[in-house]
């Protein structure tokens, strides 16, 4: 018999152990309190919708009703395991999965360990990366994460030796067991220690994850693209439901204010997907290249949300992109970073910067080339208008810039300036005003 | 017998993990876990390779493989760093100090393993 044969007897011992009654399972679900009998009893084979309804109102995952424990486990213990990176240092790691059954077999409150270890090191790198650009100035945060990143490199040494070693003699399983349980609890402690400094640090004027990192930490972490959102735009569906669940979902939202500033992220995102429809912009895309006027004479719609567009995209239609978003105030929306180019949080340092030539002239968008170092890209700006000005207030606009390597760049896109006379872009001849 | 490694390094759960394997390897693993007087430790063990890290207490990686490097008896000694640290700048000023090869944490087992053979042609 398989594995997913005793679904109905797992739903039975999940109802049970809720308290539940057949009949207000089988309510609550919509179907017949008989047919949940006949499922409970593995006399019919369950799938789909239904199990996913099951599993919703015994509020586990599908997988544990259709596999079981010991698989959801070995599925997560192999998840855990690719999920170390690699390309950080010379080789990838290879870790000997043929033998990952056995290990969670014997072990597994160990394999939960690693399993819980990993996820805990991919929230504290999630935090690390946000906040790298600030590691270099301050020594205390730098040492604390020091701290933590020893500590998940022990763990993961440890651990490939509780998973790797054949015959580990008594003595040696004994210290790496209680090794892996003293890093656990530093683990624990350092991830503390860098909340509480963040908290309450010695520039606790000024957070160390702001709450921009906060909202582009949420969003790197969904690839800049909500598939949620791009059904419900493709619906025409009025409710933000999905919306606030993404939100309550994501570990990277902490404060009221990063909910607040993600709510209007995806809010914004939701009203692109319904004026540009993916399956369309992707053809067109497709068809032309990343070239936003085409879009925007398409589907009549201002430069600005199409390059904030073409920025949400999934790769496969668009290749790499970055985005960078500044209100006239001079505040930088949450960003996304194009992977290769080093940009600085704020463009006031140079006058000849896109966004900052487009918020000068909002009317204008700008097209450009330039460098930075070695590294060739294409950056479009333009913006939109935030509040009219009228006869005695000043109007506000937010400048956008889409950013793609020059490689991608569609052919016959004229590059009206070779700009490269910039205060980030390395080059020690700029002639801008600073 | 055996080739020789000096580990340098101040986590004792790293010290343990990665003297386990390397000794599981066939290498005969001397440890020192402060920066101080991590130059006498190299002189007194003559090991065939250095494994270094950069935050150690007392004294930094990168000034220990200065001071390894500026005695004549270990400018050809293989030193392999270990650092937090990835930024492009950490691994230029890892290289301008003379280290053979600089590896971030978190590494797996296996990469230090191939990179200690590698260095030392084993």
């Amino acid at each position: 018999m398989r594995e997913t044969d005793f679904a109905g007897t797992r739903i039975r011992q999940r109802r049970t152990t809720l308290g539940l009654k057949q009949s207000e399972l089988a309510r609550a679900v919509g179907i017949s309190a008989s047919y949940l009998n006949l499922i409970e009893h593995n006399r019919r084979r369950i799938g789909g919708k239904t199990l996913l309804q099951i599993a919703e109102a015994l509020e586990v995952e599908a997988s544990l009703l259709s596999e079981g424990a010991e698989a959801s486990l070995l599925a997560s213990l192999k998840e855990a395991v690719e999920e170390i990176p690699v390309g950080v240092t010379r080789s990838a790691a290879t870790p000997e999965l043929d033998r990952i059954e056995e290990f969670a077999g014997r072990f597994p409150g160990w394999a939960q360990l690693i399993i819980s270890l990993q996820e805990q090191k991919g929230q504290l790198q999630r935090s690390v990366n946000a906040m790298t650009e600030r590691l270099s100035n301050d020594p205390l945060l730098s040492d604390a994460l020091h701290e933590v990143i020893s500590t998940v490199t022990s763990i993961r040494s440890t651990a490939s030796i509780l998973v790797e070693t054949k015959e580990l003699e008594p003595e040696w399983l004994m210290r790496f067991h209680r090794n892996m349980n003293e890093d656990g609890e530093r683990l624990a402690q350092g991830a503390e220690a860098l909340v509480h400094y963040l908290e309450q640090g010695p520039n606790s004027n000024a957070s160390m994850i702001s709450t921009g990192d906060e909202v582009e930490a949420f969003l790197a972490e969904n690839q800049y693209h909500f598939p949620e959102l791009e059904r419900q735009a493709d619906r025409l569906v009025a409710s933000d439901v999905s919306i606030e669940k993404l939100i309550a979902e994501s570990d990277a939202i902490a404060s009221e204010a990063s909910v607040d500033l993600a709510h209007e992220t995806l809010e914004r995102y939701l009203q692109d997907a319904r004026a540009l429809p993916l399956d369309q912009v992707s053809e067109l895309i497709a068809t032309h290249g990343i070239h936003p006027e085409v879009i925007m004479r398409a589907f009549d719609v201002p430069m600005a949300q199409v390059l904030r567009r073409i920025a949400n995209l999934p790769e496969e239609a668009t290749g790499a992109t970055g985005l960078y978003a500044m209100r006239t105030s001079g505040e930088m929306l949450p960003r996304k970073p194009l992977r290769g180019l080093t940009l600085p949080r704020s463009f006031s340092g140079c006058a000849y910067w896109p966004l900052n030539s487009t918020l000068t002239d909002p009317t204008r968008p700008v097209l450009t080339s330039m460098r930075q170092n070695d590294f060739r890209f294409v950056a479009m700006s333009a913006a939109e208008q935030d509040v009219s000005a009228g006869f005695s207030t000043s109007g506000a606009c937010t400048a956008y810039m889409l950013i793609i390597p020059e490689l991608n760049n569609p052919e016959g896109l004229a590059l009206p300036v070779e700009t490269d006379r910039c205060s980030v872009c390395g080059l020690t001849d700029c002639v801008a005003p600073h | 017998m055996a080739k020789r490694v000096l580990l340098i390094e101040d986590e004792q759960n790293i010290i343990e993990a990665v003297s386990f394997i390397l000794s599981r390897d066939g290498w005969d693993v001397k440890t020192h876990s402060n920066g101080h007087d991590a130059i006498d430790a190299v002189r007194a063990r003559s090991p065939d390779i250095v494994i270094l890290d950069v935050m150690l207490p007392g004294k930094s990686g990168f000034d220990i493989l200065q001071e390894i490097r500026s005695d004549e008896s270990f400018t050809e000694l293989p030193v392999l760093m270990l650092s937090a640290r990835g930024q492009a700048k950490d691994i230029e000023m890892a290289e301008m100090s003379g280290a053979n090869q600089y590896m971030t944490k978190p590494f797996s087992n296996s990469e230090v393993l191939d990179a200690v053979r590698a260095l030392t042609n084993s």
